[in-house]
């Protein structure tokens, strides 16, 4: 990100496609470990090998990932299993809606690469880009490499984590380190009192809705959690800057 | 249940995600934009998270399970402790299957 004078050709597909790649290794660093992580307790929770590795190339989203193996793992229905999926990987409409402004105008099988390859890190590693760097009429190539490398690095390490958890016994409780993975993912999720809130009545109503048929209590109590949040806004301290951590 | 099951299941979460990631790259001109999601899709990850980690800690075949033999529940409770003091998933897997292991050892 040196400040280079302006130049009087715009980077080429080749330099925006490298630049999408350099830009997204030093993600790769926290994304490798969640993948091999990711074929492990895949296989843990009673997914056949080949649905693991599937899995990361159809769904390709991290965490809704691992809610799957879970849910799959409790024999819960199909539609609850793709309802849930669906709600955890809802926030991904608000790249959509972001990236949409920088693809406006690329043919079609740009948009749907670009959408099938749009994540969180791929997100997190094109703001700067597209944000504060120069137009260039090449820089889907950039968003491209980006999503490549993601991919690639989630694929490698999604097949590495089978073989390791093909190797590991049964009876280590393995299955437990999906609920370990939840509780870090919730606490890194939670920085406002009012997302506390919807955690604590999403887990109370969890628990009391148990009975329900199909496992509906999982989407009762996400939707009680959201409303619950929502109507706690209040309790929130006003902060400096009006986002969360990121 | 059967492969053709998980087969299809799989689909389905796969294109529900395809679609939400293409909504508004495809459907500008269509989808409203606003605050309002923003604010609901906010708190989806606790929602949805605790809601997955409740039972999974409290909860035995259908029913509250608070007993002291509800090794999960502690090595749980652990867990969290160290996920707020470290903020780090490696370390939050680690010392919570390392608890587990310790209590079911110790529990014999």
């Amino acid at each position: 990100m040196n400040a280079a004078p302006p130049s009087p050709s715009s980077p080429g597909a080749a330099e925006e496609f490298l630049g999408g790649v350099r830009a997204e290794l030093p993600l790769l660093l926290g994304v490798m470990p969640f993948g091999l992580m990711f074929g492990v307790l895949g296989l843990a929770a009673g997914l056949p090998a080949w649905a693991v590795i599937a899995m990361s190339s159809v769904v390709f989203g991290g965490a809704s990932q691992v809610v799957f193996a879970q849910l799959w793992g409790a024999l819960t229905p199909p539609t609850v299993i793709c309802t849930t999926v669906a709600v955890v990987n809802l926030r991904h409409a608000l790249y959509s809606a972001s990236v949409a402004d920088w693809l406006r105008g690329l043919p079609w099988r740009w948009k749907l690469l670009l959408a099938y390859l749009l994540t969180d890190e791929a997100y997190a590693a094109a703001l700067a880009r597209f944000r504060d760097g120069p137009p260039g009429p090449q820089r889907h190539w950039f968003l491209f490499g980006i999503g490549f490398t993601l991919w690639l690095g989630w694929q490698l390490a999604t097949i590495g984590g089978v073989l390791v958890g093909a190797a590991i016994p049964a009876g280590w409780s393995l299955d437990f380190s999906i609920a370990l993975t939840f509780i870090a993912l919730l606490v890194l999720a939670v920085h406002r009192r009012s997302e506390l809130v919807a955690a604590l009545v999403a887990g109370a109503v969890a628990i009391v809705a148990q009975p329900l048929p199909h496992k509906l209590w999982i989407l009762l109590a996400a939707a009680a959690g959201i409303a619950a949040g929502l109507a706690a806004r209040g309790l929130d301290r006003p902060r400096l800057a009006a986002e969360g951590a990121r | 249940m059967s492969d053709l099951a998980l087969f299809a299941t799989l689909a389905g979460a796969g294109l529900a995600t395809f679609l939400i990631r293409l909504s508004f790259i495809a459907g500008e001109r269509w989808l409203p934009r606003g605050d309002g999601l923003r604010a609901v899709l906010g708190y989806v990850p606790a929602a949805v998270l605790a809601a997955l980690i409740a039972p999974e800690l409290l909860v035995r075949d259908g029913t509250l399970y608070l007993a002291g033999d509800n090794l999960r529940l502690w090595a749980g409770l652990a867990a969290i402790g160290v996920a707020l003091a470290t903020r780090s998933v490696m370390a939050t897997l680690a010392a919570g299957m390392a608890a587990l292991w310790l209590l079911q050892w110790a529990a014999g």
